[in-house]
């Protein structure tokens, strides 16, 4: 018989995942050199692309009683959206409705270990933050034909009716998935697994280009 | 295009987002150490695999990843209905044959 008795750890561990000193964080796109590629490529198009590069974005899961969701609204700075496939998007803070019980949040890169900090200090019940910024990556597509390219891409329906600004919905997209959010009648967020990056990235170009592509540093 | 309801989502999504997951409401024994190997044998592989109405546990993989089951026909491929785990299902098979 073991005399160690276990106790149930209060302190909740959160780590910063940001890299500090000489590290510098890349992109998943950072080989494309999309800055060059803004400079001196194409400068009028069909479709823009822009990689929100960095972000930080975190999962949160619970099943929020009426006092965590207040709590919620205090430490996020806006509600949480509780409709299905809604979305808020603010300055500094973006909620994605992802499932009945889980929202994606994205925030700046360097804000994320902050707000994670803050949120599990401030935060308790049953619930789960994890920290998904080094998984993911996100782009920002627009455009007069930014839809022809989504359309070749993903099997939801993209009319503005079925599909108004602020709805998010999670689908197929090109063999892969992405979390799909419209940001305005023509641009829209993407936000993809970092290990498939490339891949999109490789097929928005050649989904693009019969409307001409246009990189956005 | 084939499309399925999503009862989380609440619209319907294109059928490559989901995946079937075989029989619904197969309950775990609640004590499996005091099964017999018949028993247990019987919840672990033994499925029905009727021809008409049957109940499916699907799951919504590609969007919120929630499961939910489906009333379906499996020999026309009509779903009669979709409702979430927990719920009962409303159109049953007409057990007298
Ligand atoms: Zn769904």
């Amino acid at each position: 018989m073991s005399d160690v008795t276990v106790e149930a750890m209060e302190g909740k561990v959160v780590t910063n995942q940001l890299p500090t000193g000489a590290i510098v964080g890349e992109s998943p796109l950072h080989h494309s050199d999309l800055a060059s590629i803004a400079e001196k490529g194409p400068q009028q198009g069909g479709v823009h692309f822009h990689e929100r590069k960095l972000k930080g974005l975190l999962t949160l899961r619970c099943t929020p009683s009426v006092e965590q969701l207040s709590l919620i609204e205090s430490l996020l700075g806006v509600a949480l959206p509780m409709q299905p496939l809604t979305s808020v998007t603010a300055d500094a803070i973006s909620v994605r409705w992802m499932s009945p019980d889980e929202w994606l949040i994205i925030v700046d890169g360097e804000q994320a270990f902050e707000l994670e900090t803050r949120f599990q200090e401030k935060f308790s019940g049953h619930y789960a933050l994890v920290n998904i910024s080094g998984g993911t990556t996100i782009f920002e597509v627009s455009g007069s034909h930014v839809v022809d390219m989504l359309k070749k891409s993903t099997p939801v329906d993209l009319h503005a009716s079925e599909f108004p600004v602020g709805k998010v919905v999670s689908t197929v997209f090109a063999k892969s998935g992405a979390t799909i959010c419209r940001l305005a009648d023509e641009k829209f967020e993407l936000v993809v697994r970092r290990s498939f990056a490339d891949y999109l990235w490789l097929w928005i170009q050649d989904a693009s280009r019969e409307y001409g592509l246009v990189v956005k540093a | 295009m084939f499309h399925i309801y999503c009862p989380h989502c609440c619209e319907y999504r294109e059928e490559e987002e989901f995946h079937a997951s075989g029989q619904a409401h197969i309950p775990r024994p609640l004590d499996p150490d005091a099964c017999t190997d018949k028993e247990w044998g019987e919840f672990m592989y033994f499925r029905a695999n009727p021809r008409g109405i049957h109940h499916e546990l699907w799951v919504h993989g590609a969007g919120c990843r929630k499961y939910f089951n489906i009333t379906r026909n499996t020999h026309t491929y009509e779903i009669l209905e979709v409702y979430k785990v927990g719920e009962k299902p409303s159109v049953v098979a007409n057990e007298a044959k």
